[in-house]
């Protein structure tokens, strides 16, 4: 359980830090491919400093990583850190799944039986 | 009889805000029987518990003010409840409802004016019905509480295999 705790919080973590829109935005942008902040600035239409602070959170969670290319500084996508982020979704995505599947079933009975109370009503 | 096209695929959810959550799936059936099936006792007990375990427990009293009361039992033999309060019903449109979750120790459970709302649509196009559940809760913890409760329920099942699987090993 101790495990489970531990994996909570980090997930958590992760997940606040993308839930803030133009950080997912940013996540985005950088799905395309890796980028450097000037790139990130002019497709953002943000001041840079903006977009550095957004940029420190994603990399304070692991959710993207940078690296030095000559005077640029480039980001990109850390997908491995954005997994559990969306297992996490996943998870309670296949709860209601599940339910729908069952509702499912249940709707097909309920538009049979008013299918057979027309043709009996026609009778 | 041939199978049925029923199943539309699994639901989408997305997270619109901090304090939100969105599930939408699209049913192949007109909205006033998805209506049905989400408000009539005995047919709700039919699906909501998914095949996570069993229903003993339906309670609808469907007016603004009444209140409902969901109890499954998961395969793991541990109870799991739901109510909540209906704030407004629009026949075969709309109901927005609270929902409480009654597992949560005394100390950390929520005052009611702070539970998570509910707000379900019903939209039809061309015989079927896309159904949106917007989950409102008041803080980004609560929100993240409730996704997270997904992942311990499935933690939960994985944990009943693994026992099955260790009492088949004695």
């Amino acid at each position: 359980m101790v495990l489970a705790v531990a994996r909570a919080a980090t997930t958590t973590d992760a997940f606040n830090a993308v839930a803030e829109p133009r950080r997912r935005q940013i996540l985005d942008l950088l799905a395309g491919g890796e980028r450097p902040v000037n790139d990130l600035v002019g497709a953002l239409g943000l001041a840079q400093p903006q977009v550095s602070k957004h940029l420190r959170v994603l990399r304070e969670v692991g959710a993207v990583d940078v690296r030095d290319h000559g005077r640029q500084r480039l980001y990109r996508l850390n997908g491995h850190a954005l997994k559990p982020i969306h297992d996490w979704v996943k998870t309670y995505e296949a709860t209601w799944t599940e339910r729908f599947e069952q509702l499912d079933v249940v709707l097909e009975d309920l538009k049979a039986k008013e299918q057979g109370d027309d043709r009996s009503g026609h009778q | 009889m041939t199978a049925v096209g029923t199943s539309s695929g699994t639901a989408t959810v997305t997270l619109p805000t901090d304090e939100q959550i969105l599930i939408t799936r699209e049913f192949h059936a007109p909205k006033h029987l998805v209506y049905k099936a989400w408000t009539t006792p005995e047919l709700v007990k039919r699906w909501w518990a998914g095949h996570r375990g069993q229903m003993t427990l339906a309670e609808i009293d469907l007016r603004v003010g009444g209140t409902w009361r969901y109890v499954m039992t998961a395969t793991g033999g541990f109870e799991v409840a739901f109510h909540g309060e209906y704030r407004e019903i629009i026949p075969n449109e709309r109901i927005v409802t609270t929902e409480v979750f009654e597992g949560m120790p005394e100390e950390e459970a929520l005052p009611e004016s702070e539970a998570p709302l509910n707000l379900v649509t019903f939209t039809e196009v061309e015989g079927r019905t896309i159904l949106a559940l917007l989950v409102q809760t008041s803080s980004k913890e609560l929100r993240d509480m409730i996704l997270n409760s997904g992942m311990e329920l499935g933690m939960q099942e994985q944990m009943d295999v693994l026992e099955q699987v260790a009492v088949s090993l004695r």
